[in-house]
């Protein structure tokens, strides 16, 4: 229950990423991936959400997936199956982030 | 009374029908050998992985040049037949125009953070997808299993191409 008014206050956009960028939270994250279907989010997922955030923080976008995968230490295979059914957006809604622009 | 009737029964009908369903499976047939027809299926299809949609890919007739190991990191921009690249015909045809368009297309194949062909295959193979090679194809250029790169998951006919793709959007490039 506790967890559930964590999200009810907050915004989304119609992609059903969060609308505000500072409304995300550790706590956040963690419902969301429920949310998604991720599960409990374990060291490996926040490999991931931590890179993506320090990405899109430095460069206003979310990275391609090839960057993430080269740059970060989890593989392509890992990162598929950490966020199954489509990890980029997946990812991208966990760590609080808009939807990803780009094709690759 | 009776028309009324018929009418609000093909509006609740048409209601429920409204929403388009997902894509859940794409098949993507690649049939063609130059840089600029392969990389647009590999996009498509890693693009679906990345949607959560299921990708199956097949090579078939000069397609298949991007998974045979030993060609696959040489495959070429076509530079002759193709009006929209803008080089005259004669002038395409002259030696070293497609080294110099292949030159300039990887440039800016890399500076998108798209993988070279290699690469990339192994990748859209890590996200679960499935590759395929064209059993006809395979035949008629005499070919065999040694021949093609480890992504590859098979030799399969037409017949078991189309049974892979049930449920799937089919995709020909």
């Amino acid at each position: 229950m506790e967890t559930k008014q964590l999200t009810e206050a907050i915004e989304f956009d119609k992609d059903g990423h969060l609308a505000n960028l500072e409304d995300w939270s550790e706590g956040i994250a963690q419902e969301l991936a429920y949310l998604e279907e991720v599960g409990e989010l374990n060291d490996r997922h926040w490999v991931v959400i931590n890179f993506l955030r320090k990405e899109f923080e430095e460069k206003g976008d979310t990275p391609t997936i090839r960057k993430l995968t080269k740059q970060s230490g989890v593989s392509t295979k890992e990162l598929y199956q950490l966020f199954p059914k489509g990890p980029a957006k997946k990812a991208a809604k966990v760590a609080g982030l808009p939807k990803p622009k780009g094709c690759i | 009374m009776n028309n009324s009737g018929l009418d609000t029964m093909q509006m609740e009908q048409k209601d429920t029908t409204e929403k388009p369903k997902p894509i859940e499976k794409v098949s993507i047939i690649i049939s063609k050998g130059s840089l600029e027809a392969v990389y647009p299926g590999l996009i498509m299809a890693n693009g679906a992985r990345m949607e959560g949609i299921e990708a199956t890919l097949f090579f078939t007739f000069f397609g298949l040049e991007s998974i045979i190991d030993k060609k696959m990191d040489k495959l070429k921009v076509a530079t002759v037949g193709n009006p929209a690249m803008h080089i005259p015909t004669m002038l395409g045809g002259l030696p070293g125009m497609s080294a110099f368009a292949t030159k300039k297309m990887k440039g800016e194949i890399e500076k998108l953070d798209i993988p070279p062909i290699r690469e990339f295959m192994e990748m859209i193979h890590d996200t679960g997808a499935e590759i395929y090679a064209c059993k006809a194809t395979v035949e008629m250029f005499h070919l065999d299993e040694d021949d093609f790169c480890d992504q590859v998951d098979g030799i399969i006919s037409v017949g078991e191409f189309y049974e892979k793709s049930a449920g799937a959007e089919i995709i020909f490039t």
